[in-house]
């Protein structure tokens, strides 16, 4: 099985809105090659959850959006052909209620023409929000990466994108490894709580320091899996800090809020590293 | 020009205190030839992640220092103050123009504006349109107090008729757009009523329109942590054109929507 690994900068699942929204500040290159992560989509559409949905806090955000999308099947009739003639390798976020949802989701989007990959979200801060199978044990995530991985072709990438949980983090990233997911991605929201102890999740540069921890730990126990870095990546050195601890790829999410032309300036000045193949 | 939004380096050229408010007068290259009344602009604040949204007040296509634009300014918390502190000659990352503006009449239509504090902004430029396609243009602002109302007198040059209501009565009629707005409504005999404020004021303002079968347009006003469509962290709930009720972001699919379309009691 060969599947291209994705990379060097990808836009992380929830920030790039529909993906249109990016094109005023895609850069002289538009949108043409760039890796983004859908945000997640399920088979029903969903409306997403109450306001105020984000807090800003220091170093970074607290978010419980709640996963709003239109569904699987208006997703497919009108958002990703705009995205694939625009030219976006789209790697589609998914969430289920059921394993057999998830499979579903993935026989479908096997045979929707331009889906570059999958991203299987297995590492939300909380529950995803009501009708979201909760799949953050390691046991539950690997049989939703193999679910997924038996519905799609093997010569396309499935990420499995983890939280970065230091104690669980090697386990989760073999299981899913195992389990078929072509790389790993480290580093989903942090649980966390709005002033009011609403729970939520935080993101921005506050969790960069845990998630490149946890890149760190699985390079070092296991050197054949590779990771996606996300959390907190702003600037090259950000970036750059999660490659030089062997992550394949970093993910922007946060601070695209701050500064929408994030994933452009990076993926001009990131361009040295080119997309690896994993045997 | 291509239409949509930028994000520029833009510079404060001047800043003024009035009243309760800050006028800042931003360079913002692009922006002020790509707006339209009621979008609005995001300023980026060090230090924050988030981004700040602001109408814009008026657009100057010519000065001596190229097209400039101005935004209103409360101050409400930390990233708001740090803006208001920004000296002339201070560099500033803009995006924009954002959202969907205002929708103008095709014909010469009679038009009520009612806007309330800083949010009125959008009005000014939105009256100058309307008037230069013939529109009469009636305009209602409101405040709390003299303090918080915004360009009483620039108001009269913008519009054929002026009501000032303010809730204390310090100037002008007393009393909220909520106690005046059926009988502003009727007296203006509006075919279309624009609206910029806080959503009591919007939902008052509909609601008289909807009874008086006017058309209605609010700008609804809230956080918008992007301002760009790219978060979702903006839930607006909306009625669509097919009945169904949805969540849109306010953002992108707003901040400019039919008064008839929002779900108010869900707001
Ligand atoms: S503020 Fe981010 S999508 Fe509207």
């Amino acid at each position: 099985m060969s599947a291209a690994l994705p990379g060097p900068v990808m836009v992380a699942a929830g920030c790039g809105g529909t993906g249109r929204e990016l094109e005023p500040y895609a850069g002289p290159a538009g949108l043409v090659g760039l890796d983004l992560v859908t945000r997640s989509i399920t088979l029903d559409p969903r409306p997403g959850g109450p306001g105020p949905r984000l807090a800003e806090v220091p170093g970074g955000l607290v978010n419980a959006v709640g996963l709003p999308n239109p569904g699987l099947g208006h997703f497919l009739a009108t958002e990703l052909p705009w995205l694939v003639r625009a030219g976006v390798r789209v790697h589609v976020s998914i969430a289920g209620a059921t394993m057999g949802e998830y499979a579903e989701l993935a026989g479908r989007l096997s045979t929707a023409p331009g889906v570059a990959g999958i991203e299987v979200n297995v590492g939300a801060p909380d529950e995803a929000g009501a009708g979201v199978l909760e799949v953050r044990e390691p046991y539950h995530a690997a049989s939703v990466v193999a679910a997924v991985r038996r519905e799609f072709p093997a010569d396309r990438p499935v990420l499995a994108k983890l939280r970065p949980d230091v104690s669980r983090i090697v386990e989760g990233a073999r299981t899913c490894h195992e389990a078929g997911a072509t790389a790993i991605v480290v580093g989903n929201a942090v649980p966390a709580a709005f002033a009011d102890g609403r729970p939520g999740g935080l993101s921005g540069p506050a969790v960069a320091p845990i998630a490149l921890r946890c890149v760190a730990t699985v390079r070092d126990a296991l050197p054949a899996v590779p990771t996606i870095g996300c959390g907190g990546v702003r600037d090259v050195a950000s970036a750059r800090a999660y490659l030089e601890a062997g992550a394949t790829a970093v993910q922007v999410g946060t601070a695209l809020l701050h500064d929408p032309t994030t994933v452009a300036r990076l993926r001009a000045s990131l361009a040295a590293h080119p997309p690896e193949e994993t045997a | 020009m291509p239409d949509g939004p930028v994000h520029v380096e833009g510079e404060v050229v001047a800043t003024k205190r009035i009243g309760g408010y800050r006028h800042l007068t931003l360079t913002a290259p692009g922006i002020p030839e790509r707006f339209r009344a009621g979008s609005f602009v995001a300023l980026t604040v060090d230090g924050h992640v988030t981004r700040r949204a602001f109408w814009v007040h008026r657009v100057r296509a010519l000065s001596a220092l190229g097209p400039t634009l101005d935004v209103v300014l409360e101050t409400r918390g930390s990233g708001t103050a740090r803006l208001a502190t920004l000296p002339v000659g201070a560099k500033v990352a803009i995006t924009g123009p954002l959202g969907r503006p205002f929708a103008l009449p095709k014909d010469a239509v009679s038009c009520l504006l009612v806007g309330e504090g800083y949010a009125a902004a959008p009005l000014f430029p939105l009256a100058e349109r309307l008037r230069e396609r013939g529109c009469s243009v009636s305009l209602v602002v409101s405040a709390p107090d003299e303090a918080h109302l915004l360009s009483a007198l620039e108001a009269r040059r913008s519009a054929r008729s002026v009501t000032v209501l303010t809730a204390d009565g310090s100037v002008g009629l007393r009393g909220t757009v909520a106690d005046h707005a059926a009988d502003l409504v009727a007296r203006s005999e509006a075919d279309v009523v624009y609206a910029a404020g806080p959503h009591d004021v919007l939902h008052a303002v509909a609601s008289a329109a909807e009874a008086a079968g006017a058309w209605s347009q609010v700008a609804i006003e809230s956080p918008t942590p992007c301002g760009t469509g790219l978060c979702h962290g903006c839930p607006l709930p909306v009625v669509g054109e097919d009945g169904v009720d949805r969540v849109v972001r306010a953002c992108t699919e707003g901040p400019v929507v039919r008064g008839d379309r929002v779900r108010w009691d869900a707001l």
